[in-house]
């Protein structure tokens, strides 16, 4: 029964991980970039949700939206701002800068909000079901999460595969000369994808901080990490692989945490990073990119 | 309809085209023709956009388009079907199609039924992912992807490069009826007896520079390119 607890535990915070890795996988995927300041992404998202929540007593669920446009729009303006300007130059540059960035934003955060942690409202506040006389707990929130993150999983899957700006951002993806040939903006496209990427980073970080209960300037540093980790476990690039590769962070974490040594977790979570990535340099499910001449 | 004058490119400090002159005319089938590292390919992607020039000019029906990005022109009715063939590979055929039709409002059926008419072959695998296509397929489909824009010029980079002699006879064929039916084509090729079979007029580029010009019968018989491209 324990380990169906921990297990349970683990989706719950790997659907979370999981969010923050489709952020990852898409802006790599598309501006083949690491986009480093993307766990900032999170922790704005979630103090914008605080302040509309704290200042107008509206529940959790309708700061989302809110934090979602404040959040597009900051990712379209780091995209423009600190990004556009370097394309076309070293890999290295972008890296740089984007660590910049992410210091940038942990320190504006600690002007305006202050460097300790404050309380976070829950976006489910419902009892747990208790299965099996009590023994099992699940919470609405963590079915709420899951849910959530398989939606936008779907949608994300739909729009990459069905419209003709998801297969613009595909085709850019894979060629982007090939891609203005086609008469597709590049430059709109990457920025769309970093709208994108910057809307779900918000819906993670608020449930992020409603799952841990407080936000902090440096709340999404950790989890931005993990979920970029996720992300290369899973294939980077790939938007199945980002979901799978979060849940089963999530879920490995948890497990080494509870059943081995909550010391050894993340040293355990890397050790099967490293080990995946020596049988499947591309990931679980990335693709192996081969040059056709 | 395209008018180049005294183009200067460079990579970084690599002088690679070396002012260049050159025009096509609406109806024509224009060759540039070469060895190597001539130059001819940097001339297609700063026409197309991918590239700007240093100095000199590039007017395409009437507009300076010199400093226009890439994926404007391609509104303007000018498609490049470049070197390589650069189709997406990872996508299927339809959506490869689709990707080429980007600039109009949508994929018409008329416009397939089009390209599916020219390569039968595309038809059998619409559903097919790209990368799995044959040489001779690949060149299709990226020569089809193009047409889904309606060029007015067309621009075909090497498109008999690495492809077997039936298969080059019947790309050629079929550049000859897409000129047939209206598209106005810029040819750049390695295989210049080919190029020069179904060109009105060529241009001889050597290093960056155009070093003869003048019908495709006249340069077919021309010592100088017999010698340097047709194998005496």
């Amino acid at each position: 029964m324990d380990f169906l607890q921990y297990f349970i535990d683990g989706l719950y915070i790997g659907a979370i991980y999981a969010i923050i890795a489709l952020g990852y996988t898409m802006v790599y995927g598309i501006a083949k970039m690491l986009n480093f300041a993307h766990g900032d992404v999170i922790m704005v998202g979630a103090y914008m949700s605080y302040t509309f929540v704290s200042a107008s007593g509206m529940p959790v669920y309708l700061s989302i939206p809110i934090a979602m446009v404040i959040c597009t729009v900051l990712g379209i303006v780091i995209e423009g701002l600190a990004y556009k300007p370097l394309r076309g130059t070293s890999s290295l540059a972008v890296l740089i800068t984007a660590i910049g960035v992410s210091y940038f934003l942990q320190n504006a955060a600690q002007l305006i909000w202050g460097p300790a942690e404050i309380g976070f409202n829950r976006l489910v506040n419902a009892k747990p079901f208790l299965l099996f006389d009590g023994k099992l707990r699940v919470s609405p929130e963590a079915m709420v999460t899951l849910a959530i993150a398989v939606v936008i999983m779907v949608a994300l899957t739909t729009f990459v595969n069905r419209t003709q700006t998801g297969k613009a951002m595909r085709a850019v993806a894979e060629d982007r000369d090939a891609a203005q040939l086609m008469g597709i903006n590049v430059n709109r496209t990457i920025s769309i994808t970093f709208a994108i990427g910057s809307a779900l980073a918000a819906v993670a970080g608020v449930l992020l901080c409603s799952k841990v209960q407080s936000v902090s300037p440096t709340v999404g540093s950790m989890p931005g990490i993990r979920a970029f980790t996720a992300a290369v476990f899973g294939g980077i690039g790939s938007i199945p692989g980002a979901m799978l590769g979060g849940m089963l962070l999530g879920l490995i974490e948890t497990l080494t945490g509870a059943f081995i040594s909550t010391q050894f977790s993340d040293a355990i979570v890397f050790l099967i990073l490293i080990i995946v990535l020596l049988v499947k340099p591309a990931g679980l499910l990335g693709k192996q990119v081969q040059e056709k001449v | 309809m395209l008018k180049v004058e005294d183009m200067h490119v460079f990579y970084g400090a690599i002088h690679a085209i070396k002012g260049v002159s050159f025009h096509v005319d609406e109806g024509e089938i224009v060759a540039l023709i070469g060895a190597n590292g001539a130059g001819k390919s940097t001339i297609l992607k700063t026409v197309s956009g991918l590239m700007h020039p240093r100095s000199g000019s590039i007017s395409f029906m009437g507009q300076s388009i010199a400093h226009t990005d890439a994926y404007k022109l391609v509104r303007h009715g000018l498609a490049h079907v470049p070197e390589g063939r650069r189709i997406f590979l990872q996508m299927t055929v339809q959506d490869n199609l689709a990707m080429g039709a980007f600039t109009q409002k949508t994929v018409s059926k008329a416009d397939l039924d089009m390209v599916f008419d020219l390569f039968p072959r595309l038809k059998e695998r619409r559903t097919q992912i790209a990368g799995t296509l044959s040489g001779g397929e690949q060149q299709m489909l990226a020569m089809s992807r193009a047409l889904m824009s309606h060029p007015k010029l067309m621009m075909l980079d090497e498109p008999s490069m690495g492809l077997a002699p039936i298969l080059v006879d019947q790309i050629f064929s079929i550049i000859k009826d897409l000129h047939k039916a209206g598209t106005t084509i810029l040819l750049v090729e390695q295989n210049a007896s080919k190029a020069l079979q179904v060109a009105d007029r060529a241009y001889v580029l050597e290093t960056g520079k155009i070093t003869l010009e003048g019908t495709g019968d006249e340069l077919a018989h021309s010592d100088a390119v017999r010698k340097a491209y047709l194998g005496g």
